[in-house]
Parts: C-alpha cells; structure tokens; sequence
C-alpha cells in the first residue's frame, strides 16, 4: 500500500497503539497534521509546545504508557526541550515527534530551521533525523522500543518536511531485529550469584532500610516490594519519585528522606547497617554531603541502568537488573534460605516466621532496629502549628485537601516549598498517584503534567498542588484543558514569593530577599482563572479552607483554580542545609516548635 | 604535545555508521566530565559499523563509569577496554619542516633511522611520515625540534590487543 511519510507517522503511532497526543501545528509539521483528520488518535491541542511535552509526562507518569507530543520545527521543537530533559531526569518513557525543514534546506539556517537532534542529544535517550520516508514505520517502532525498554526514557524523532511528503510503500516491522539497533541490548535478569549474595547480606542486617527509588514503579514493582518488606520486616523510605510506591499507612513506612525528608527516613539511612537501593540513583537530594552518607551501611544496589551502580556510591552487591526481575528472583533466594511468604505479616511489621533449621532462622531479630526507629517517630514527627485565625498554613491546605479527596486521587507538583509540603503531607497509599519533576526541577510542570495524567486517568480526581510563581509559568494550558474539557483542579499555595529561594536567601543569605517577591494579587487567580475557562475560588483564612476544597471537589465539568493565600514566612522543615551532612539535619526552625 | 600520559586506558569502541555518531560519543565525555587524550576514527571492513579509537584518561573519570556510560548509547554496538600493556598501539605523524641544503640529507638519514618516509619534497621544506609506538613518536618529535617545524600533525593512537601466543586457533590464528 503505497502512502506518504506523513499518513505512514500517524499509521505507525496508531499501529502502536498510542491513544493520544499532544500538540501543536505549524510550517514543517503541516503535513504530517492532515492525516490526523481521520485517525483514531486524539490530538489535543495545546497553547505551548512545553505544555504538550509536561502534558505527554503526566499521562506517561500516570498510565505506565509512553506519552507522545508533536512539534514542528524551530521553536516549537526548542520549547520542547525542558520537557525532554525533565523526562531523562525522571526516566519517563516519552516519545516527541517535531518537524524539520526539507532535507535540501538543511544547514542553510532556513525558517524555523533548528538543529533539534544536536540539541537534545544530551537529554534524549536516543534521537532520530528520518531522511527517508521508507525508514518511517521502522524508526517509530524503533522509538517506542528505545523509550520504555531497559531505563526508560525520552526519545526524538525530527521528520523534514520532503520526507513526510515522499511516497512510501507501508510495511510493519515483525521482530526486534527488524528495528536495526545493533548497540541496544537493554539488561533485565540480574546475576544470580549476586541475588544469592544480596539474600546472605539480607538476612545478616540488624539495622536494614529499603531504599525505594523511582525505579520501583516503572518496573512496576510495588507488590514484590512489599512482600520483601513484610516478609523480612524490614523499613522502607520512598523517595520523592518513589512517593506511593510503598504505602505511607504501612506500619513498615518510614515516609520520605532526603534534604526534606522526615527525621526518622534520613537517620534510619544514615544509622543503617544495610541499604536495599531498589531502583534509586543515590541522587545528591537524598545522600546530602556523600562522604557522610550512611556510613555504616553495607549496600545492596539493584538497578536496570548499570551505570548507575557505583556511581556516586560503590555497592557491596550491584545487580544491574529489572527491579521486578530482580525483587522476584530475591524473594524465591529468600525462600530457599528459609524465610518464605506468610500471610500473617501482611500489613504488620513482624516479618515472617521462618522456617527452623533454615538460614533465615539464625537471623538478627530487627526488634531493637524497630525500637529505635518508633523512638525516633515519636519524638520528631513532621510538625507544623495552625492558629486559629491566624495566617493559613500551606500544610493544613494539603491535610484537608487530602482528608476531602478520594484516596486514589492523583497528585501533582511543581517545584519549590509547596512540592515538598504536598509531599511531606499527603498520604499516598497507592502506587503512580504522585506525579512531579524531581531530577530537573522543572518550575511550571504541575498545570500541563495534571492535564495530561487526567487525559490519561479520566476516572481520577487530579489535583496539582502548585505555587504562585510555578502557576504563572505554564498556566495558560488551563484553556488547554478549557476547551477539552479536562476537569484538573489546582491548588495555588500563594504565598507571593518564589518561595524556596525566599527560604534560602532567609537561611543562608542573611534574610537578603533578592527578586523573589511575586505580589499575592498581581495577577488576580481568580480572574484569571474565569478568564481561561475555569472555575476560580480564593481561600484567605484556614476557616474557608474546607468549604473551598469541597466547592472545588463538587466540580466535575471543568477545570477549577483554588487560589489559597498562605503565611509567606512557613517555610518546609525538616531541612539538610545543601552540601551538609544528613547528621546535621534541622527539625524545625529554632525556637519555634523545636522538638527536644 | 607529546604522549606522556600516565594514567590511560585505550577503548576500542565499534560503532554504527551513522551520522551524528561521533557527534554522540564526543558530547557524551564532554557533558559527563571525562577526558579524551586522543580520538581516531575509520570504517571498518563491515561497512555498517566504524571503529572509534579513544585514549581516555582515567584520572576523571573511573573507566567503569566511562565505559557504562558510553555503553548506553543506542549507536554503539560493542566496547573492548585495553590495557596499554596488554595492546599493540601505533600512531603516524606526518611533519612539515623548513630545511636548508645542507641540513636536508640529515633529516633524510634520520627519517630513516625511525623507519619512516620523506612523502613531498619542496626547494626549503620536506614533509615526513613516521608511524610507530606513540614512545617512537614521541622521540622523533622531539628530535625534530632541532629544525624548524612548520606544522606537525598525529593522528591519534590505534590500538588492538597483543596476541595470546599460548593459542593458536580461530580468529586470533587467522589474522597473525
């Protein structure tokens, strides 16, 4: 069948199976945007091409799937960038189509004529310039192949605007062999040898933590993570991209650590004898200074990318492997040392019974562990103090947010204080329901990463948890979601300042507040809001909090804005000063509910 | 510059032939901070794939880290790590240099004495060719520096590893 280039792109990504995309049209693009009259993907067409790529990210983040975006050349291509290179950060498989200018045009700095494969090499697992219509089906499935096998990631594929006019001759790629990619053999069986030694290390801990990365959900691994956890009764932090992977309830949970991380996961780490990394990079948010980090810790290390075993930290056991993979390869060693699945452990924090005679029945009891880390519990808590009638505290707007929304509902995050609190303060009890930009730090991610996480999870509640300054850097993708009727709700905690930098420049800069003051009114949020096609509220005092979260939660046929005016001097406590120790961490701020 | 390098290791790294390809290797070390000593490239025999020739200095990087870094990349298809020891390296330099009459038999007795050739001939200059160990390289350079050098280029190193004289069989056999 013969067809052009640009009728075999919107076939291929049809053929594979992609449910939509995000979008927005122009000169090198208009080709391959008329076969998509007609075609059974849906296309939604956003304001700003970042919008398209934060929005391919959340619907990837929350289905598993890979999110798909398409650009056309030059500056639609460039503002596609900061997605893609927050996509490599976090692994999230991520596939972007842009235009080019005809390949005769090439190098002669033509209109919206950009280098995009040169300039995302560096941010792209793998990128593709496709000078041959024919290449077209095999470069697509190529593509989505690269992208969600091994660590998955983003990938490109620039299309010249000649190419998508050729004719071709339709074909469908059978095999992996088929995809031409002679270098690419990602790794998923770890060495068995090393998951036997991994189990001996196991069983030998008296101080152990599971070190839960963000590997854990996109190897789809949260129920083995589980039955390793209350098989052997052993603690488990979730990191920020691990955030659900575990559940916060659990009485084995140990909740976030890292630089805002709660006293109990960062001391357990660094008073560990053994650390599980499943599936986490050692990213210097969590380890603080790395020659302090956890330094009585043997470490097992299990990651799909072999170049992060060793890294930043030197295992004593690396297996470079699936997590899943590998989780359930430890669990059969586990069981053959004697400690095999027992239902009575399920939701506690005993551990199994293992059997007699077996090696796991000489194991430490992980008893005195537990008592010290219910000590630490107990005495540093995650603290904050609401007065009545006084200043709102953003944590009391994601306590209540959280206690009025269903408990699957899907969070998201942008970058500052307010992804901390929603992170510190939420309970997330299921897996792929926190969605944010942890690598990149990507300002504005919150708005376009909820649209496309409710795209992709309709039967959700999706709530972005945003700040004043992240809001005004993506929201025009509000009418996005306007007028596809995509009913995210937003959460603004305006606090009228950049407010992480105002954080730091009041800890470390001697209270020198330098271009971080944003206004609460200018823009108006609610006004604004309206203007785009949603609906806005504004919350002042912590009374009007929960008639505003149940105005918003009540609103299921467009989008809504809570524009929630906080105490601009709360700041996110516990803090590990960067550079610091993770021993020096500061609970609280001094003098103010300092805990003993 | 000359090729006093202490801490080194070669990477023989087999690469698609692609375009970019170089472009992909280059900008890996630059954005992870490893340093290259020196870089050659050419096909192969299999014209799919060329062969990349990387003298890599070791001391910023772990070369594990190199090499699991580099291996990531979706156009290289195979990496063999050498040990300077372990490897037959060679590299070619070819020199302009300004001789007089007088001086012009010299240089040739001496481009002889290195085994290498006299490849242009002009009225006041002569261009020369040696190949050998980067060490014979660097000695010839160093002679040199008694005439007047108008421009001096090496191509980099290329290296395979030594043959294993307790086996005679396969390729290793074929290729000896």
């Amino acid at each position: 069948m013969k067809m052009t280039g640009a009728q075999a792109l919107i076939k291929s990504l049809e053929t594979q199976g992609v449910e939509v995309m995000f979008g927005l049209p122009g000169g090198a693009i208009l080709p391959v945007y008329d076969p998509i009259i007609g075609s059974s993907i849906r296309h939604i067409l956003v304001r700003h091409e970042q919008g398209a790529g934060h929005m391919a990210e959340g619907y990837a983040m929350a289905t598993g799937r890979p999110g798909v975006a398409i650009v056309t050349s030059g500056p639609g291509a460039t503002n596609v960038v900061t997605p893609l290179s927050n996509a490599y950060m976090d692994s999230t498989p991520l596939v972007v189509v842009s235009g080019q200018v005809a390949t005769a045009a090439i190098g002669t700095d033509a209109f919206q004529e950009c280098d995009i494969t040169g300039v995302t090499m560096g941010i792209t697992k793998h990128n593709w310039l496709v000078t041959d219509a024919a290449e077209i089906p095999r470069t697509v499935a190529a593509a989505f192949y690269v992208a969600t096998t091994g660590r998955p990631g983003p990938v490109l594929i620039d299309v010249p605007k000649d190419v998508s006019n050729a004719l071709m001759e339709w074909y469908w790629p059978q095999t992996v062999e088929d995809l031409d990619l002679p270098g690419y053999r990602p790794v998923t069986e770890g060495d068995p040898a090393q998951v036997r030694r991994a189990v001996e290390l196991l069983l030998a801990a008296q101080r152990p933590v599971i070190y839960a990365g963000g590997g854990v959900l996109k190897s789809r691994a949260t129920d083995a993570l589980r039955e390793l956890a209350e098989r052997t009764g052993m603690p488990v932090v979730t990191t920020l991209m691990a955030r659900g992977a575990f559940p916060d309830s659990h009485p084995l949970c140990l909740g976030m650590p890292g630089m805002h991380g709660n006293y109990t996961a960062v001391t357990a780490m660094q008073r560990a004898d053994l650390l599980v990394a499943l599936g986490a990079r050692f990213d210097d948010r969590v380890t603080g200074k790395v020659a302090a980090f956890a330094p009585e810790a043997k470490v097992i290390h299990v990651d799909i990318d072999p170049a992060e075993l060793g890294k930043v930290r030197r295992p004593d056991v690396a297996i470079a492997g699936d997590c899943n993979v590998v989780l359930e390869a430890m669990l059969e060693a586990l069981d053959a040392a004697g400690l095999g699945h027992d239902e009575r452990c399920r939701w506690s924090d005993v551990g199994a019974l293992p059997r007699p005679g077996t090696p796991a029945a000489n194991r430490p009891s992980l008893s005195p562990w537990w008592a010290v880390l219910r000590r630490w519990q107990q005495e540093f808590p995650l603290t904050y103090h609401q007065e009545p009638g006084g200043l709102l505290k953003p944590q009391l707007v994601v306590e209540t947010l959280r206690d009025l929304s269903p408990d699957d509902t899907i969070v998201v995050g942008g970058v500052g204080q307010h992804q901390m609190w929603a992170s510190q303060w939420w309970r997330f009890d299921y897996p792929y329901t926190w969605i944010n930009s942890g690598g990149a730090g990507t300002m504005g991610f919150a708005v376009p990463a909820s649209i496309g996480a409710k795209v992709g999870r309709p039967d959700r509640t999706v709530w972005a948890i945003d700040g004043d300054g992240c809001f005004q850097m993506t929201a025009q993708e509000l009418v996005t979601a306007a007028a596809e009727q995509i009913p995210v709700k937003v959460a603004i905690l305006n606090n009228a300042y950049l407010g992480m930098v105002r954080q730091w420049q009041e800890m470390f800069y001697a209270e020198r507040y330098s271009e971080v003051y944003l206004s609460p009114d200018l823009p108006d949020y609610v006004k604004w809001a309206e203007a785009m096609g949603c609906v806005g509220i504004r919350a002042e005092s912590p009374e009007e909090v929960t008639p505003a979260i149940e105005k918003a939660n009540a609103i299921d046929d467009r989008p809504v804005v809570v524009d929630f005016r906080i105490d601009a001097f709360e700041k996110v406590f516990p803090m590990v000063p960067a550079g610091a120790s993770n021993d020096d961490i500061v609970v609280a701020p001094q003098g103010r509910e300092a805990k003993p | 510059m000359t090729g006093q390098i202490t801490q080194h290791y070669i990477l023989s790294v087999l690469v698609e032939n692609k375009a970019g390809v170089l472009a992909r290797v280059a900008g890996l070390f630059s954005r992870r901070g490893f340093n290259i000593y020196s870089l050659a490239v050419a096909p192969t025999n299999d014209e799919r794939f060329s062969r990349i020739t990387i003298i890599v200095d070791v001391e910023s990087a772990p070369l594990e880290q190199v090499v699991r870094q580099l291996d990531k990349l979706v156009n290289v298809v195979e990496i063999s790590q050498l040990d300077p020891s372990d490897a037959v390296e060679r590299e070619l330099l070819l020199a302009m240099v300004g001789v007089s009459v007088a001086e012009r038999s010299q240089l040739i007795e001496l481009v002889g004495v290195f085994r290498g050739e006299v490849v242009n001939v002009g009225l006041d200059r002569l261009t020369v060719m040696v190949a050998g160990t980067p060490e014979t390289i660097d000695n010839f350079e160093r002679l040199l520096e008694s005439y007047e050098i108008i421009e001096i280029q090496r191509t980099g190193r290329v290296a395979l590893p030594k043959l294993d004289h307790s086996r005679f069989s396969g390729a290793s056999a074929a290729t000896a």
